[in-house]
């Protein structure tokens, strides 16, 4: 079976902590399949070209969210981006808005920090023992919070968001879509202890609902509706607890 | 091995020219300048309504004004784009779930608009079209 | 971290955005572009009695509180996004602007 090889330019962002003052872009000529992802591409040149090279990835099928970078400016998963969809001369850097550890490697403690913080777990409405057995759920039930729960971690809405760019203690969109994730769990009795944070000016309030967040998502999760929800729920809240009541 | 992340500056003031998504954003955003000065024309209006009839005569007759015509069909441009961008993020929004599934976005955003063409029907209607 | 005042200002934002995707488009076609070209015509007889009623005055009070409000909240916003990070200054101005049209309409309205 024969096969339509191409020959891509890849110009790729580097940056050396140990030697470069600041980042900078490399050239790299790669014979790619049809088939290729950029991941593909990445892979040949660290097995074939240059081998210093940086860069996560881990499933290569958009289900761990190790692989996010921008490509030709849009952040994408490297191992969804199909390169039947590029031009011959594609632009690869790290994900915008991250401070870059080395070459594609970007620094996520913020993130990770920001996220823990939502407490995005079961928090039990009240004490439960094992005997009680389990949760029962209804199909309904699982809807109303299914689509929350995808999120892979990946950072591409991060990197999307405007905002977060501009004013870095955003919490940001997944970590409020995973809290949202549970305040709508039926299980869940949190949302009161989350609400110091998700309606803090640091929370919801720092989003203007530039919406890129959702758009870049690859698993589809809507954080921009999760964040949106978020606002009137403590909109809600806040003149409720005018009135005396709130939750 | 000693660490030294980089950080990229962002540019402030021009940073939503890089993309279009952020550009469409921003001219979103812009609408409100429109909306606002509209807004303001309107109550110099009511305010010359409650002056006189000559005041409210004087003011329609400033509206003739090429530039005030120019400026309305700018401000109508711009609050179409307000109230299109506005609806089509409503099932964002307000999700609503019909039992196991929700109902579809399209509904709830067409039913935004479908009431948007009904509320100006009438509108122009009463105003006497 | 302490809970944020923004609700104050978002809410009339929320809803004046709504009422203003619903209604200004219409207005401003009436007002700026239909009557001024001689398609339509607000006499003065007509106009009068329309603001002379208390429903009337209401409505109309709508047509400017409920666009000033959603105009003045993200007029913020935008200079902040604009790279103006005076946010105190900027809120103020906006919302007084808005204040203010809120006042004069409402005197305006019950002079009528």
């Amino acid at each position: 079976m024969s096969s339509n090889k191409r020959t891509i330019t890849f110009e790729v962002m580097r940056y050396r902590p140990e030697s470069d003052a600041e980042p900078s872009f490399q050239s790299y000529s790669v014979p790619c399949e049809e088939e290729w992802v950029v991941l593909d591409a990445l892979n040949y040149i660290k097995d074939h070209l240059d081998s210093s090279l940086s860069y996560r990835w881990s499933c290569h099928m958009a289900v761990c969210g190790s692989c996010g970078m921008m490509i030709d400016g849009e952040p994408t998963l490297s191992c969804k981006a199909f390169l039947r969809d590029y031009g011959s001369t594609v632009r690869v850097e790290p994900l915008n808005n991250f401070p870059i550890e080395r070459d594609l490697v970007v620094v996520i403690d913020d993130f990770i920090e920001k996220l823990t913080s939502l407490q995005p777990y079961i928090i039990p409405k009240e004490p439960r023992t094992v005997e009680q057995g389990e949760y029962l759920q209804t199909p309904a039930q699982l809807k109303k919070f299914k689509q929350y729960t995808l999120c892979i971690n990946c950072l591409l809405c991060y990197a999307a968001c405007p905002q977060y760019g501009l004013s870095p203690e955003f919490v940001g969109p997944a970590a409020l879509a995973l809290a949202h994730r549970y305040n709508l769990d039926s299980r869940d009795g949190g949302r009161a202890q989350r609400q110091e944070i998700v309606a803090s000016h640091d929370g919801v309030w720092e989003c203007s609902f530039v919406g890129a967040c959702s758009e870049v998502c690859p698993k589809h999760v809507d954080p921009a509706a999760a964040i949106q929800q978020g606002k009137i729920a403590s909109t809600v809240d806040y003149f409720l607890g005018f009135l005396g009541g709130g939750r | 091995m000693s660490r030294k992340p980089y950080v990229r500056p962002i540019p402030k003031t021009s940073w939503f020219m890089r993309q279009g998504r952020y550009k469409r954003y921003m001219a979103r955003e812009v609408t409100c300048l429109f909306i606002g000065a509209y807004t303001a024309v309107l109550t110099v209006g009511l305010m010359r309504l409650a002056e006189s009839e000559a005041a409210y005569n004087a003011f329609l007759t400033a509206l003739k004004a090429p530039g005030s015509i120019l400026f309305h069909v700018v401000a109508f441009l711009f609050a179409v784009y307000h109230s299109s961008t506005w609806f089509n993020v409503t099932h964002q929004a307000m999700p609503i779930q019909r039992g196991d599934e929700f109902v579809a976005p399209g509904v709830i955003v067409g039913t935004h608009y479908a009431i948007w063409a009904v509320v100006s029907l009438v509108v122009l209607l009463v105003a006497g079209v | 971290m302490a809970k944020s005042h923004k609700p104050i200002v978002w809410g009339p934002f929320a809803a004046g955005g709504t009422f203003s995707a619903f209604f200004n488009p219409v207005l401003i076609l009436i007002t700026g572009i239909l009557v001024p070209l001689g398609a339509m015509s607000l006499s003065y007889e007509r106009a009068h009695a329309f603001a002379d009623n208390w429903i009337g005055k209401l409505i109309l009070f709508g047509f400017i509180v409920l666009p000033a409000w959603h105009a003045a909240h993200r007029a913020r916003i935008t200079v902040h996004d604009f790279g103006l990070r005076a946010d105190i200054l900027m809120a103020t101005v906006f919302y007084a602007t808005a204040a203010v049209l809120t006042v004069l309409s409402a005197v305006a309205l019950l002079k009528i």
